[in-house]
């Protein structure tokens, strides 16, 4: 399959819905097929790629964090990245503005930026395809 | 005549608008699209032989292909489904997004 570019929209926040579960899992596979994967995270999912995320205990079950191995979605966009461009794709990974200013979530990991709906815009016209994943 | 990819989260337990995604499905169908309708995540939940979803039953048959998400169908212990109710990885989705078919998730 030649190479695609592919636009999807997230709206969901972290840690809250299974919709990221199955988008992240789209995105893998997106991403080990080689294609340009466009984000635009908007509303709730533009804190996904928020830096200062960090990983927490389970003291309840008498874990530490090494062991509790709590994922976050900012490592998860961090690996997605790296498949990308491992197996020739990009991703260019869009946090809304006006989104992470609300939430106060404007630190992003690398290689992520801010942008706006304009941006989404702009995927749509470039891209192959779009899906978007909306809340419920 | 179009190709298109209905992708339903949510079971029909917890929202009436799938009956309507449903319909919608079978509408596309009847103004002669070719219609896939993947049911993951919740959705999965009314692809069992016990479930009380009729209006899901009434869609198998109508030359619509229903598939239903391996990972939703594991993580909730679900092994047997409707006859025409067919198990798919979620890389069906990819497969469609590459074709460039129209997508709409719900």
């Amino acid at each position: 399959m030649p190479q695609k570019t592919i636009t999807i929209a997230l709206m969901d926040p972290p840690y809250e819905s299974e919709n990221l579960t199955t988008a992240f899992r789209l995105l893998d596979v997106m991403a080990r097929r080689g294609h340009n994967i466009n984000v635009f995270a908007y509303e709730g999912a533009s804190a996904l790629a928020f830096a200062k995320q960090a990983p927490h205990p389970n003291p309840v079950h008498g874990k530490n964090v090494a062991e509790e191995n709590h994922p976050t979605t900012k490592d998860q966009i961090t690996a997605l990245l790296a498949l990308a461009a491992k197996n020739g794709g990009k991703v260019d990974w869009v946090n809304c503005g006006m989104c992470v200013d609300e939430r106060g979530v404007g630190e992003f990991v690398a290689d992520t930026r801010r942008g706006s709906p304009a941006d989404f815009h702009s995927f749509c016209e470039a891209s192959d395809n779009v899906l978007v994943i909306p809340t419920k | 005549m179009a190709e298109y990819l209905l992708i339903e989260s949510r079971d029909p337990f917890e929202s009436n608008d799938v009956g309507y995604y449903y319909e919608l499905a079978r509408g596309l169908s009847e103004a002669g699209n070719q219609v896939t309708l993947l049911l993951i995540q919740n959705a999965v939940l009314a692809s069992r032989p016990s479930a009380q979803a009729p209006q899901l039953r009434a869609l198998v048959s109508t030359g619509i292909k229903i598939l239903a998400d391996d990972f939703a169908l594991q993580e909730r212990g679900i092994t047997k489904l409707l006859d025409g109710i067919q198990i798919a990885p979620i890389d069906v989705v990819v497969d469609h997004l590459e074709a460039g078919h129209k997508i709409l998730w719900h």
